[in-house]
């Protein structure tokens, strides 16, 4: 399972790449792993606000339907869009072309607050016990 | 004259069934004789048609006394089939079909339980059949006694003072439900924002509270499968206007903190509503009125057999305490001296949250529902309850240690298991599921409740025999040994249907809806 060091993770699967105020999201490797085939993915708007730690999307596999989990606070600049007619994308590239959204964080404290590649990756061990 | 035929015994010697043995399903599924069928596109022939019209009289032109705007251009790709042709294209599709009347049916948290021929029958009888739902109601007395008498059941078996009856499902009962809740909160002064909802609920659940303006706060079960007290209490405020529980929840596991959850959720003035979409785990055993629920939808093809789709809509009547009895919708039966009167004037309960239905609700299901509860009477219908836990738990009590449970936890109507054994030699819960349907049995839920990865939700329910029961289980521990010895196999099931294995996931990713002239059908 791959986790990138330079990336910063959630509790809910989501990753997050950090430049500046801007933050690329996503789903992690475990994540699609665990939905098995992604059918289906909904994102929001640009210039919608999403909160952190409340959902800003779906994706949807063959097994189940689960929210996406916001991992800061702020306003979205950028969509992904090729997603929503190429789902499988975020099987096959989670950290890459599997992108979702990029949010322009409005409280950076609350960076601090994820997880780095080694405690993710304790918290999928712990999780999966 | 005796045996004009001449048949004899000896003459069915040897006429036995036409199946390899060694290929026969352990619940007797064989290849049988399934016909192939095209689309109904691909069938027909020009000008052919399945009905006789009366003959244009000559000089006369239908079309020109239709104004213009009206009609319809040619439609390309429309059928032209004979009457026999459409009945064999419907009949041989039917037989492709899986249904309760076929054969086992354990889908875990659907309840599929044997619907009696009895209460189709009552339902068929022309005064039911046939009211119409604008006659008076004084040439409808029959009806309306019937909708008062079941409501009055209901209410006494669930534990409620009264029931709203006309929801037209679950679902619509749960939407209802929580219409009441907000209708309740507003009167109070303040609608409140959130709903509480275990992580082992339906998905209903948060749609109902949704589709009411509720943002939904998820609580997390204990790694014994309940919900905990502490849990809740964290997590309520005065901002919360319910919590949404299903008791036994869906891991079958029966919430034995409920009462001191719902005085929890009291205290802060919100409301307990309860999916009673397992209620059968716990007929004529206890009542969801007396554990502290203030709401809760009887979905009436799950506990009282009323057919589910197919055979007939549903209905999802809703038990309500006081507090909310005026906001129930309209319209009611209220019988008066020794008349039924259909109340329908929002002036006669100003606070209701008005119609939610056209007419009264689903007339047909409160027959066949009515005819059960009648039927079983009190002990039968404690019966039905004991029983649905029996059969889940001898189910569990069979397979422990072919399959595992991820809690252990006691449960009552039905069992969840998992593909951790599996897991290792590459088979999943999906291949597990299609192989069943080699051996004739529809599959289990599969992936539901979320909180368990690869779930295998298993219900049979209290109509089936200790007979079938065994042949599933002996089925269920042949897939387990072949998971083992031959997991290749498996990931080709299943094999004894009209179709292999369909790919899911392209059909989700690229579904193609509609037929078009000319188009490559796989």
């Amino acid at each position: 399972m791959n986790f990138p060091d330079d990336l910063k993770y959630t509790r809910d699967h989501e990753w997050a790449s950090v430049q500046g105020a801007k933050v690329t999201v996503g789903i992690t490797d475990f994540a699609q792993d665990q939905l098995g085939d992604v059918v289906y993915v909904e994102l929001p708007d640009v210039g919608d606000v999403v909160k952190k730690g409340e959902t800003f999307g779906v994706v949807e596999s063959t097994k189940a339907v689960s929210d996406l989990f916001a991992p800061v606070t702020g306003k979205v600049i950028e969509v992904n869009g090729p997603l929503v007619d190429a789902p499988e994308t975020v099987n096959e590239d989670p950290y890459e072309e599997g992108w979702m959204i990029v949010v322009e964080a409005s409280d950076p404290k609350e960076l601090a607050e994820l997880l780095d590649a080694a405690a993710y990756r304790k918290f999928v061990e712990e999780e999966q016990e | 004259m005796a045996n004009p035929t001449g048949w004899k015994p000896s003459m069915e010697k040897g006429a036995g069934s036409g199946a390899d043995p060694q290929d026969t399903g352990l619940m007797g599924a064989t290849r049988g004789l399934a016909v192939e069928e095209p689309l109904v596109f691909e069938q027909g022939s020009p000008g052919r048609c399945a009905i006789s019209l009366p003959a244009v009289p000559e000089g006369s032109d239908p079309a020109a006394e239709i104004p213009a705007a009206l009609l319809r251009g040619e439609i390309a790709g429309m059928p032209e089939m004979a009457e026999l042709e459409v009945v064999r294209h419907f009949t041989r599709l039917s037989q492709w079909n899986w249904g309760i009347d076929t054969g086992f049916y354990p889908l875990g948290s659907c309840t599929m339980k044997y619907n009696p021929k009895s209460s189709e029958a009552l339902a068929r009888l022309p005064g039911f059949a046939g009211a119409h739902p604008l006659l008076p109601g004084s040439m409808s007395q029959g009806a309306l006694e019937l909708i008062w008498k079941l409501e009055r059941a209901l209410s006494e078996i669930a534990g409620f003072p009264a029931s709203v009856m006309s929801p037209a499902a679950g679902a619509q009962g749960e939407l209802c439900g929580l219409m009441m809740i907000r209708a309740y909160h507003v009167a109070r002064g303040n609608p409140r924002h959130k709903v509480l909802i275990p992580d082992t609920a339906h998905g209903t659940n948060p749609a109902s509270a949704a589709f009411n303006g509720y943002s939904t706060v998820t609580l997390e079960s204990g790694p014994d499968g309940r919900l905990h007290p502490e849990t809740v209490a964290r997590a309520m405020d005065e901002d919360v206007a319910a919590i949404m529980i299903t008791n036994p929840n869906t891991l079958g596991i029966f919430e034995s903190h409920i009462a001191e959850i719902a005085a929890i959720v009291h205290a802060k003035g919100g409301l307990v509503y309860g999916d009673g979409a397992n209620f059968n785990a716990i007929l004529g055993v206890a009542r969801p009125g007396d554990m502290g629920f203030d709401v809760m939808q009887y979905n009436l093809h799950k506990t009282f057999a009323t057919p589910h789709g197919g055979g007939g809509p549903g209905s999802g009547p809703v038990g309500v305490v006081d507090a909310l009895l005026p906001f129930m919708p309209l319209p009611v039966v209220v019988k008066e001296g020794e008349t039924y009167r259909l109340v329908t004037d929002p002036a006669e309960r100003p606070r209701t949250i008005g119609k939610i239905r056209e007419f009264w609700g689903n007339m047909g299901m409160f027959v066949r529902a009515w005819a059960l509860i009648r039927e079983l009477g009190p002990e039968g219908l404690r019966r039905v309850g004991e029983l649905a836990v029996l059969n889940a738990n001898y189910v569990r009590a069979e397979l422990s240690g072919h399959y595992n449970l991820p809690y252990q936890t006691d449960t009552l109507h039905e069992v969840v298991f998992d593909d951790k054994l599996q897991k290792e030699a590459g088979v999943s819960t999906m291949d597990i599921a299609k192989r069943l349907i080699d051996h004739g049995s529809h599959p289990p839920t599969v992936y539901f409740p979320l909180v368990v990865h690869g779930a295998i939700m298993i219900e049979p329910t209290e109509t089936e025999s200790k007979e079938t029961l065994d042949q599933f289980v002996a089925a269920m521990r042949a897939i387990a040994a072949e998971a083992k010895a031959d997991p290749e196999a498996l990931k080709a099931a299943p094999r004894k249907t009209v179709r292999a294995r369909l790919d899911e996931t392209r059909a989700a990713r690229k579904p193609v809806l509609r037929w078009t002239p000319g188009m490559k059908v796989e």
